[in-house]
């Protein structure tokens, strides 16, 4: 069976909510939409205070080049637009919407069948479907599907990979996905390999979901040009990088694009929202969520509407038990701590964790004894031991070279350290300083190529 | 005999190095300004990095290259290094205030209380990129010491007790290393203000908290909420409210201590013993009579937000009345602490008696 060639570590699956069968959340009174729901710019709400909307009705536009539309969750009145935190606790305008009744807007078409046949073939349509459905990567990373789907010139898409992998513990979103929309995801992948003109795609699925692997293989035999690669059990490998070098042997170039390889990665959950924009014109206002912990009392995968509350979707898994010492946005490997329970549901949010108190503690740090178990561990290669120490010193060139730019933040560093050491919460510190100093000397040189070359028109 | 032969000849090969390299270095002697040498032998020599060069030699190229020393100050040395090498470079030294850092933070941690707790490395700049901040506070100071790591003058630590760094005003040289360093950018490097009593009179809004006056109040006790009390208050026109929250323009304020008095949650830190109000003696025998004209004097806002503290907490409150009275004037202190130690509802009382004295010097002016 294939995986990545370097690095990578083994937690614990604690897969507690695998073949939970998925179930709707109750849709709250009120629900607030945060408008930061994607990397990049925030979006621009385009409602107002009073006005009504309905499932499906565009309430933010892009925000820039790197952004996304937001469609309302729910159908009701706009209440207000105020600023809520996010996962980390930090203050994010939203469009508060209260809701009356349940009325989606008519273009929507909500039957339960599955559209084979692509309703939409031209390429640059599908694209521009996919834009105004404000699809984001759902893997976590929240990336705008539509730049993503749009490679810089000279670069050639040959193979679409999607990314079923799901190799952080815990997490059943999309295994869960897989289990009960195999064929929607199939036409989803096939939309997605029509918009980028090409004819293989790849889904790699880690060996620990053979249910999934059985019933995908199963179905995609039907489908022309897909192809299910299972996966040897492997953190990180939903990693871009890593899940490219697992499925086709390509290593992407250090401070390279994975589309230099020839190859696109999309999420699961991504081709399904895909599906659902181009076959049901459907756009992306709820998603699968896990909401899962070994004290919990019931933990399970819900399909909850953006901006519903997180503690909602908590006490309907039980509610919070008395231990809990964490509750972790995402999962926990690369998931967020929330200070508080009083974020909403977002685009990006594939899983909730409480994590009881006697887990959830941190180790104190001891002094490192260069046993280099983390540089074993590291996906990408690097030195955590040293280019973590580079940050604390704040010794960036030598951060530089020793290509910490190149951190895909996985966690496997602190993970491995026998000496409890925060290795990535400095190589983090660092990677934003040295990746700052990098961008503003790429300015400069900019700005000064200009000017010479003004200056020599001039002459 | 084999010493001897070696000893020589090594010498003489030592002395011929020595002449060629003699030549050499004539040949190859890089010119430089002699002042500058004399320049950096002025400068204190901490390349502590405060005047904006890397260390003290870059402070020297720049001042003997400037053609007047307008905007050159080394802030460990001050007036007196700056009077010196304007003598040595026959210029005339730009006058200048000594500055110093504030905190712009007093979320104490009674004032503030934790909402979460943070595990991770001891450093502010790694919490404040991973998260909000452990209290319901946003904006304020975090408390891991990033500040007193990167002061090289031993001016700035965390006092344990209320989790905040303080600044040595005797150690304080004004480089800037913890504004710098401080990821919430609480620290500022204010005028260090004219010199009254031995005491140096300064005035700064210790808050740098934008949320609104009741978010921010919730979140703590101390945090400026922006009512611009101070600002009307103010007869030089030095401070600004702006995003719910006043800032004390350093070359305008007058060090005067009206704002100081007039701010209901003492957000404005004095560095100096401010002069009391004078209230008029009947009041002040008197609270009752005058309460309820206080009161309405009192903006609205204000009111009903006391009120709510105290309803949460009434023994924070009560401590609080405590604290405030000993600011007031003396006369008055005994009789309003002792109805705040003794019974909840007189504390009431004690609370109008000190919203009264505080409006005092309005209603005198």
């Amino acid at each position: 069976m294939k995986t990545f060639r370097m690095g990578g570590v083994h937690p614990a699956a604690n897969k507690l909510s695998a073949g939970v069968a998925i179930r709707p959340a109750d849709i709250p009174e009120v629900v607030a939409i945060p408008m930061a729901q994607n990397l990049g710019a925030p979006s621009k709400p385009v409602v107002a205070k009073g006005d009504k909307v309905k499932v499906g009705t565009v309430i933010a536009e892009p925000g820039g080049f790197l952004s996304s539309y937001i469609h309302s969750s729910v159908s009701g009145t706009v209440d207000k637009i105020d600023s809520v935190p996010d996962a980390t606790g930090k203050k994010v305008p939203a469009v508060f919407i209260k809701v009356e009744g349940d009325e989606w807007e008519e273009s929507i078409d909500r039957s339960a069948t599955v559209e084979r046949q692509l309703k939409i073939t031209d390429p640059k349509e599908l694209v521009d479907r996919i834009f105004k459905s404000g699809i984001v990567g759902m893997g976590g990373a929240t990336f705008p599907t539509q730049v993503k789907l749009a490679p810089p010139p000279g670069m050639k898409c040959e193979v679409v990979i999607i990314n079923a992998v799901e190799c952080e513990p815990y997490l059943t979103s999309d295994h869960s996905l897989m289990l009960e929309h195999a064929e929607e995801i199939l036409v989803g992948v096939t939309a997605l390999m029509r918009a980028m003109q090409v004819e293989r795609a790849i889904i790699g699925i880690e060996a620990n979901k053979p249910d999934a692997i059985a019933l995908m293989t199963e179905k995609a035999s039907t489908f022309s040009g897909i192809t299910i690669q299972p996966l040897k059990l492997k953190y990180p490998q939903g990693g871009e990088k890593q899940l490219i070098d697992a499925c086709i042997g390509k290593q992407v170039p250090s401070g390279g694009l994975p589309i230099a390889t020839g190859a696109l990665v999309q999420n699961v959950g991504t081709a399904f929202a895909v599906y659902q924009a181009v076959q049901k014109n459907k756009p992306l206002f709820e998603r699968i969520v896990t909401v899962t912990g070994k004290s919990l009392k019931q933990p399970s995968n819900f399909l909850a509407r953006i901006g519903v509350p997180i503690a909602n979707l908590i006490e309907a898994a039980g509610g919070l038990p008395e231990d809990t010492g964490k509750v972790i946005s995402g999962g926990p490997m690369m998931g967020k701590a929330m200070p508080a329970v009083n974020s909403y549901m977002v685009k990006g949010c594939s899983g909730i964790l409480i994590m009881p108190s006697a887990e959830a503690q941190r180790k104190e740090a001891q002094p490192c004894i260069r046993c280099a178990k983390c540089v074993d561990a590291c996906p990408m290669g690097l030195s955590p031991l040293f280019i973590s120490k580079y940050s604390q010193k704040h010794m960036w060139a030598e951060a530089e070279e020793e290509r910490i730019y190149d951190c895909i933040e996985c966690g496997s560093c602190s993970f491995t350290c026998p000496s409890h050491r925060p290795l990535l919460d400095w190589i983090r510190q660092g990677k934003g300083k040295v990746m700052g100093i990098m961008r503003q000397r790429a300015a400069e040189a900019k700005a000064k190529a200009e000017a010479e070359k003004a200056k020599a028109e001039n002459k | 005999m084999v010493i001897l032969i070696s000893l020589l000849v090594l010498g003489v090969i030592g002395c011929l190095a020595a002449v060629i390299l003699y030549f050499i270095a004539q040949k190859f002697k890089v010119d430089e300004d002699p002042r500058i040498d004399q320049v950096e032998e002025v400068l204190p020599g901490a390349n502590c990095g405060g005047c904006g060069f890397p260390g003290c030699r870059g402070m020297a190229e720049a001042c003997v290259k400037a053609s007047s020393l307008d905007g050159l100050l080394c802030p460990v040395g001050g007036q007196d290094v700056m009077q010196k090498i304007a003598g040595i470079l026959g210029m005339e030294a730009a006058a200048s205030d000594p500055k110093i850092a504030v905190v712009r933070c007093n979320g104490t941690c009674d004032a503030r209380p934790k909402t979460s707790t943070y595990d991770g490395p001891k450093s502010c700049a790694v919490a404040a990129s991973a998260f909000a901040g452990e209290t319901g506070c946003v904006f304020g100071c975090i408390g891991l010491g990033d500040c007193v790591e990167a002061c090289q003058f031993d001016a700035i630590h965390i006092n344990t007790e209320t989790g905040l760094p303080e600044v040595d005003e005797s150690k304080c040289v004004a480089c800037g290393a913890c504004a710098k360093a401080c990821p919430k950018l609480v620290i500022e490097l204010r005028k260090k203000g004219r010199l009254v009593k031995e005491q140096h009179r300064r005035l700064w809004v210790e808050c740098v908290n934008k949320d609104k006056g009741g978010v921010a109040r919730k979140a703590c006790l101390n945090a400026c909420i922006g009512c611009g009390k101070c600002q009307k208050v103010c007869k030089f026109d030095a401070i600004t409210v702006e995003n719910n929250l006043a800032y004390i323009d350093p070359e305008k304020c007058k060090a005067c201590g009206m704002c100081f008095n007039e701010c209901p949650t003492h957000a404005i830190h004095a560095s100096f013993d401010v002069p009391k109000p004078r209230p008029k003696t009947e009041t002040a025998e008197a609270p009752k009579a005058a309460a309820p004209a206080a009161t309405a004097e009192a903006p609205k806002a204000e009111a009903p937000k006391v009120e709510t503290v105290k309803a949460e907490a009434p023994k924070a409150e009560a401590t609080k009345v405590e604290t405030v009275k000993a600011e007031a004037p003396k006369a008055e202190a005994p009789k309003a602490e002792t109805p705040a130690a003794t019974a909840e509802a007189q504390t009431a009382e004690a609370q109008t008696a000190e919203k009264e004295v505080k409006v005092e010097p309005k209603t005198q002016e």
